[in-house]
């Protein structure tokens, strides 16, 4: 393994010796210190794939939707030829925010401090974002004003998968198929239409935003693989119910007889840090509806998306909830939502969530699976709304100067990794409890936070030590559902 | 000077609309939710749309997402309103236990249109909620209610919301706005 002991650019501390994975002991400080916030935003965002939007928000030349990497503004837009692009949102003069609407749409921004302006539009420069009108140019510059060097900032390398659109700045950085690695069985389940139809949806119109006084992992975290916390944290919405099921049932009605929400439930746990929490080889068919359109549309779509994946080779399961390395949560199936978590301090995030839906789907199953999207997520989701109540008030009460100097507890499951034929991951087949994923993806950001460079943090992801002692290797779906099978399934309650 | 008969009918209206939504306040922030929800009609209807900063001239296009057909804060009937209130009184809700503190202010109330036996009335809220110890949050906007006479007394039958904030800068909305 490769070691690093010489210290990092900013001569902050290590935070890889504050991340201790193998006696599963994670430094409060990780989520409370100034210094250790600043390295993130210097060393982590922007050198991660992040995402950016959904390119269903940017469907026509000029439109542009605003968003964030990191702490830095950015501009997703569609230039006049149909590539996206993703520029800084900064003007090159004096720093303004050149465009301070949520979602437009025009072929130039200008700013509104001294007019600079830049353009989209490629029948005027050769860049989108380049400057292209400065006021009184030749009186204050003469010639000595580069336009060319002075347009927006842009993003190193867009990737658009299937309309999920990611952003990064370092052109040094993997490409985004490598960043990925075999995570991307959950990126399709949750990019593919509910019938297997590759990148077959859309983003709802209207993305969640709101703040929270917590640190951005937390959120993070609970969506890798905290499935532990649901019985306690969403005990209130577990006994309301608020699924397809109607009052008083499982919150989403899935079909018992058929496996339920717990069979072959386990972790996936990236050394890229990304991290799952679901059924991987067992797909949980969709849930039951009471009304017959609702539940044909389901139905049928999960046999042709079985059929399809079955021709194909591949696992069925995969739905999340999931975390993408290192702030990009999504839940793949009921609700399906991205969630993105833009770190303000080192106490404060501001929550993005997007809404997925299937472009094909009738306007009946559209409008069923908003009003659920609403009820579940977000801020006024009756799911959602009590974790925040833990994210702040963990965070309040891990400020002290004395609890600042314990260490939180993860420990589940330590030891218990097992091989999975998924390139550079391991599984550990806990139900509910189970913090696999959380211990590697803190190694892995502790090892982005260090400045570790890519040839270092590309050989640290090779292999996967965590399970030496393979058991029996997942390799294909049918053998899949007979090792899952085989597992015993602790049964509680969904969560996210 | 003689009596405008039909001003004055105008401002018993107002006075008993403005009576029943105090009430309604005074419910809420007593948090008597479950008599609270008798005084929304079964056909109650609630939407809270999504704010968004838009270029000028863009606004009455764009400002809002739309409730019905895109993703809002709030739109749902009273059966998930009810659900709402089930949660609540579980006591596990960890949101709100400890209860918030919570006071709505109702205020510029107008009577937009009268239809007996419906009513349309506009006004302005105050929500203020403070909870454990530091946290508060003011939630402040325009709201637009259709009423209908029920006996001596009104039910909601409508009621849309704008907020005036594009992120929500309250942690949740685990209260009745
Ligand atoms: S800051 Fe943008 S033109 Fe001066
Ligand atoms: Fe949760």
């Amino acid at each position: 393994m490769t070691t690093v002991e010489e210290p990092t650019r900013t001569g902050a501390p290590q935070v890889r010796n504050l991340v201790d994975v193998k006696n599963g002991e994670i430094s409060r400080e990780i989520f409370i210190d100034e210094q250790i916030f600043k390295n993130e935003l210097e060393n982590l965002f922007p050198r991660a794939w992040l995402f950016v939007g959904h390119a269903t928000q940017v469907p026509e030349p000029g439109d542009f939707f605003s968003s964030w990497m990191g702490a830095d503004p950015v501009l997703l837009t569609r230039d006049d030829k149909g590539e996206l692009n993703v520029l800084l949102n900064s003007c090159r003069h004096r720093g303004m925010r050149v465009c301070r609407y949520d979602e437009g749409n025009t072929l130039q921004f200008t700013c509104p401090y001294h007019a600079w302006s830049y353009s989209i539009d490629g029948s005027l420069v050769d860049t989108p974002g380049a400057l292209h009108g400065v006021p009184q140019q030749k009186a204050a510059y003469g010639t000595n004003l580069e336009r060319e060097k002075w347009g927006l900032v842009r993003a190193a390398q867009v990737h658009n998968y299937k309309g999920l659109v990611f952003a990064n700045w370092d052109p040094e950085a993997p490409s985004f198929d490598e960043y990925v690695g075999d995570f991307h069985w959950w990126l399709d389940n949750l990019a593919d239409a509910f019938d297997g139809t590759e990148g077959g949806t859309e983003a709802f119109r209207g993305v969640h935003k709101w703040r929270i006084r917590s640190n951005w992992k937390f959120v993070s975290e609970n969506f890798l693989g905290d499935t532990y916390h649901g019985a306690s944290t969403h005990a209130s919405v577990e006994a309301v119910g608020i699924g397809p099921g109607g009052k008083g049932k499982r919150r989403h009605g899935e079909r018992q007889n058929e496996g339920g929400f717990s069979k072959g439930r386990m972790k996936t746990s990236f050394r890229r840090g990304h991290g799952a929490s679901d059924n991987l080889a067992y797909e949980i068919p969709y849930p039951e509806f009471e009304e017959a359109e609702l539940d044909e549309y389901f139905v049928a779509a999960w046999e042709k998306r079985k059929e399809k994946l079955q021709a194909e080779g591949r696992l069925l399961g995969g739905r999340g909830p999931a975390t993408l390395f290192p702030n990009m949560s999504f839940a793949a199936g009921f609700p399906r939502t991205i969630l993105v978590a833009h770190p303000i301090s080192p106490t404060e995030t501001e929550v993005w969530r997007w809404y997925l839906v299937d472009k094909s789907a009738p306007e009946k199953v559209r409008d069923w699976l908003r009003h659920y999207y609403m009820r579940y997520a977000g801020p006024a989701g009756m799911t959602e709304q009590d974790d925040m109540e833990n994210w702040d008030y963990a965070t309040e009460a891990s400020r002290g100067v004395v609890a600042r100097r314990y260490p939180y507890n993860y420990q589940q499951g330590l030891g218990q990794e097992t091989a999975s034929d998924l390139d550079g991951s391991v599984h550990s087949h806990h139900a509910i409890a189970g913090e696999v994923n959380a211990r590697a993806f803190y190694r892995r950001w502790a090892e982005f936070v260090d400045n570790l460079s890519w040839p270092e943090l590309t050989e640290l992801a090779r292999v996967d030590d965590r399970a030496t002692e393979r058991d029996a290797v997942v390799t294909d779906v049918a053998e899949g559902v007979k090792v899952l099978d085989a597992v015993d399934v602790v049964d509680g309650p969904p969560a996210q | 000077m003689p009596i405008d008969e039909a001003l004055l009918e105008r401002m018993l209206l107002r006075e008993s609309v403005s009576e029943f939504l105090y009430r309604e306040a005074d419910l809420l922030d007593e948090r008597r939710y479950t008599e609270w929800l008798d005084m929304l009609a079964e056909d109650y209807q609630y939407s809270v749309p999504l704010r968004m900063n838009v270029a000028f001239g863009e606004t009455d296009a764009r400002e809002e997402t739309r409730a019905g057909r895109e993703i809002c804060w709030f739109d749902e009937g009273k059966e998930t309103m009810s659900l709402r209130v089930d949660q609540l009184n579980t006591g596990l809700h960890w949101a709100e236990e400890p209860v918030s503190r919570i006071s709505h202010l109702v205020t510029n109330i107008r009577l937009d249109a009268v239809e007996l036996p419906e009513v349309a009335v506009s006004c302005r809220f105050l929500v203020y909620r403070n909870r454990v110890a530091d946290e508060t949050d003011f939630l402040v906007g325009r709201r637009k209610d259709r009423l209908r006479q029920v006996g001596d007394s009104w039910h909601v039958v409508r009621r849309e919301l704008l907020l005036d904030q594009s992120v929500l800068l309250a942690k949740n909305l685990s209260i009745f706005v």
